[in-house]
């Protein structure tokens, strides 16, 4: 166990670059949001990167991954190309989802991220089916395939939390379910919403183990997530993970979070784990001043690059509307457009 | 194939069922059953006898009580190459699942860019007149044909429940496959081999050339029934059966009507907003001028369907029902003088 939580120099800097790559996406999003190059719903990963980067540090390529809706961060981690994400978010036929998700609805197969979900609680029975699959294909051991299943803290109050949990129990699934807790969902917090706010412990219902961890600590994320998708694994047990994170800024792009105190704003600021990583680095002599703005830059650069992959993009058509209307093609498929006739006659 | 599996032969809606399930398990180890009470009871209606014992329980998966649950993780395992075929007790508990399937099921392929398909098989079956009460004698299927991403298809006869069923444990989208309680005792011949139906097509299960039935699972039969006393009467109506309710064959419907000129839509759902109103619509673009009086409807009263046997029965469209309203069109069509 000691010896991944103490990770090499090399490797925290590179934990670094990555969490960095995720808030200076995260700020672009923000900004581009606010040039209407982005609609609809935005929800950032901002306050965090160490959780989200020590997750998909620990996933293997051959695991699967379901979200909720504040995916982008996952996907950049999954390995998804930083301009097709952006993509997506403006709505692009280069995006991951070829335009048609958007922020909430990210998806790559060949990553083997199988969705953002923007209904609360919707990844939970997929991700539980995907482990269930799992298990007609091969054997359980060190290097089986693993499935994580992301959520937030609210959405352990929701019904299929519950029947899900109590489905991976009875049949022994190979799933780590890993709840972000940043205190709120929405404007409301752990406590007021959830009966047991410890909430690693609503896996005793199902006997389903239960571990919280500082999700400010990237390489204690990484060292609980191991281990719970390595009990998945080599003995096919569902698990459940707890990360305690703060979200720095609103619930989404547009929600200027004031039911938030300034004791809670402030709390969630000194928590920040970007700067914290960054003054770590520097004071036990890691990297420079300058080396660390370095990063930054690159960073910076990277999704630069990024948005102007998105804006040469091109808009879908609306020719291409009923495009992946079904998989397997069938006849008298609807494909009228608003006011013009459904019945086509010889 | 041996001579015995050549031969068509005459077995129940259930049979053609639970002979179709074992067949394609057989066929494709990918194919899982999934649902309540489908393995060591047999199913509540015994869809699935027999098959515990000849696929393991692996295969044919017992759930807990938790339709939201199991019918997500058949989405799920569909999207790691599983062909999952639920099934949901009745009709009425799929509302439970309702979440999974209209805003996962259908939207996965398209919403993901067509990256990913849900190739996933809903079995369950509506239906009132069982003195089941108002929870349990539902016909929600108008709440599945409305979603665009869904195919729904309900079959009214043995050979039919048979080659949608192939159809739709083969087809790669999630498949909403209605059955009905009333259905499941009928008997009729099916075809041997395995040849899948097309979903999306409706079938003239009866020729005729006063007026057009246009009809779906069980009221087909009852349409059936209608038609052929009243050809003994020298009144040739002929029946469509729908069999696809999502996608609609709405050229099928409207060269019917075009051909006889008139039309009942009979349905065991309530009327408004029903199956027979989508008809009504289609038939005023593809058939308006060929019509000689407006679409009739034959639906259920609308109420929750009561306990009591007079109630329940009155609440039901019927053969009576048809009749009558055919009657009453043909006599405003002056068909008789
Ligand atoms: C079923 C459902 N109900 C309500 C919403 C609206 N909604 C979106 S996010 C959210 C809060 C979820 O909070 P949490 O699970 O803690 O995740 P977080 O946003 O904090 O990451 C709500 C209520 C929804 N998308 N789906
Ligand atoms: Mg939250």
């Amino acid at each position: 166990m000691n010896e991944s939580r103490t990770a090499d120099a090399g490797a925290l800097v590179e934990f670094y670059r990555r969490m960095v790559l995720i808030r200076k996406f995260e700020l672009t999003a923000d900004q581009m949001y606010k040039r209407a190059k982005i609609g609809g719903y935005c929800h950032l990963n901002l306050g965090e990167e160490a959780s989200v980067v020590g997750l998909m540090d620990a996933l293997r390529p051959t695991d699967y991954l379901f979200t909720n809706y504040r995916d982008h961060g996952y996907a950049l981690m999954r390995g998804m190309d930083t301009g097709k994400v952006m993509a997506e978010l403006f709505g692009k036929t280069t995006g991951v989802s070829k335009g048609r998700g958007g922020s909430m609805h990210m998806f790559d197969t060949s990553t083997r991220m199988l969705g953002g979900y923007g209904i609360v609680g919707g990844q939970i029975p997929p991700a539980t089916g995907a482990a269930l699959a799992l298990t007609y294909r091969g054997a359980p051991g060190p290097d089986a395939e693993a499935v994580m299943c992301q959520m937030g803290d609210g959405t352990t109050n929701i019904g299929a939390f519950h029947e899900s949990l109590n489905l991976a129990a009875v049949w022994s699934l190979p799933i780590v379910y890993v709840v972000i807790n940043n205190r709120l969902g929405m404007g409301t917090t752990v406590e007021k919403a959830a009966g047991e706010p410890e909430l690693y412990k609503r896996g005793a219902s199902y006997r389903i183990p239960g571990v919280r961890a500082d999700g400010d600590d990237v390489l204690a994320v990484r060292q609980a997530v191991t281990d719970a998708l390595d009990q998945a694994r080599t003995q096919r047990r569902p698990a459940l993970l707890e990360l305690m994170s703060y979200r720095l800024r609103g619930h989404s792009v547009v929600d200027p979070a004031r039911y938030r105190s300034a004791a809670d704003v402030e709390t969630a600021q000194e928590a920040d784990p970007v700067p914290a990583l960054r003054a770590q680095l520097i004071a036990d002599g890691t990297l420079t001043e300058k080396q660390a703005d370095a990063i930054e830059t690159e960073m910076e650069e990277q999704v630069a690059a990024a948005v102007a992959f998105a804006d040469a993009g091109p808009d879908p058509t609306p020719d291409q509307l009923f495009d992946y209307a079904y998989a397997t093609p069938v006849p008298n498929a609807p494909t009228a457009l608003p006011g013009e006739r459904m019945v086509v006659l010889p | 194939m041996s001579a015995e599996a050549d031969k068509t032969k005459l077995v129940t809606y259930r049979q053609a069922l639970n002979d179709t399930l074992r067949s394609e398990m057989s066929r494709d180890e990918k194919v899982i059953l999934l649902g309540e009470e489908i393995g060591i009871f047999e199913g509540s209606y015994k869809i699935t006898a027999g098959l515990l014992s000849e696929f393991g329980p692996e295969r044919v998966r017992d759930t807990p009580i938790a339709e939201e649950g199991f019918v997500g993780a058949a989405i799920g395992a569909a999207m790691l190459g599983m062909r999952p075929v639920v099934e949901i007790m009745t009709l009425n508990f799929s509302l439970i699942a309702i979440d999974q399937i209209v805003n996962h099921a259908a939207k996965i392929y398209g919403m993901f860019g067509g990256q990913q398909s849900v190739p996933l098989v809903i079995r369950m079956p509506g239906g009132g007149g069982q003195q089941l009460a108002a929870t349990h004698s539902q016909n929600l299927e108008v709440w599945y044909a409305h979603v665009p991403g869904l195919k729904v298809v309900a079959p009214s006869t043995p050979a039919d429940a048979k080659a949608l069923l192939l159809a739709a444990i083969r087809d790669d989208d999630p498949v909403i496959f209605l059955e009905n309680l009333a259905l499941y005792n009928t008997k009729g011949e099916v075809p041997p081999g395995d040849t899948p139906g097309e979903i999306g097509r409706a079938a003239v299960v009866k020729e005729g050339t006063d007026l057009s039935v246009i009809t779906y699972s069980r009221a087909t039969t009852i349409a059936v029934e209608v038609a052929r006393q009243m050809a003994q009467e020298g009144i040739s109506v002929e029946v469509v059966d729908l069999r696809s309710l999502r996608p609609l064959d709405r050229p099928t419907i409207c060269a019917s009507v075009r051909k006889t000129g008139r039309a009942v839509v009979l349905e065991d759902d309530w009327l408004s907003y029903g199956i027979g109103a989508e008809i009504s619509a289609t038939l005023m673009e593809g058939a308006f001028d060929y019509l000689d009086a407006p679409v009739r409807r034959v639906a259920a009263a609308e109420v929750p369907l009561p306990y009591a046997k007079p109630l329940e029965r009155r609440a039901l469209p019927d053969a009576v029902d048809l009749r009558r309203v055919i009657l009453e069109l043909l006599d405003d069509t002056s068909f008789r003088s």
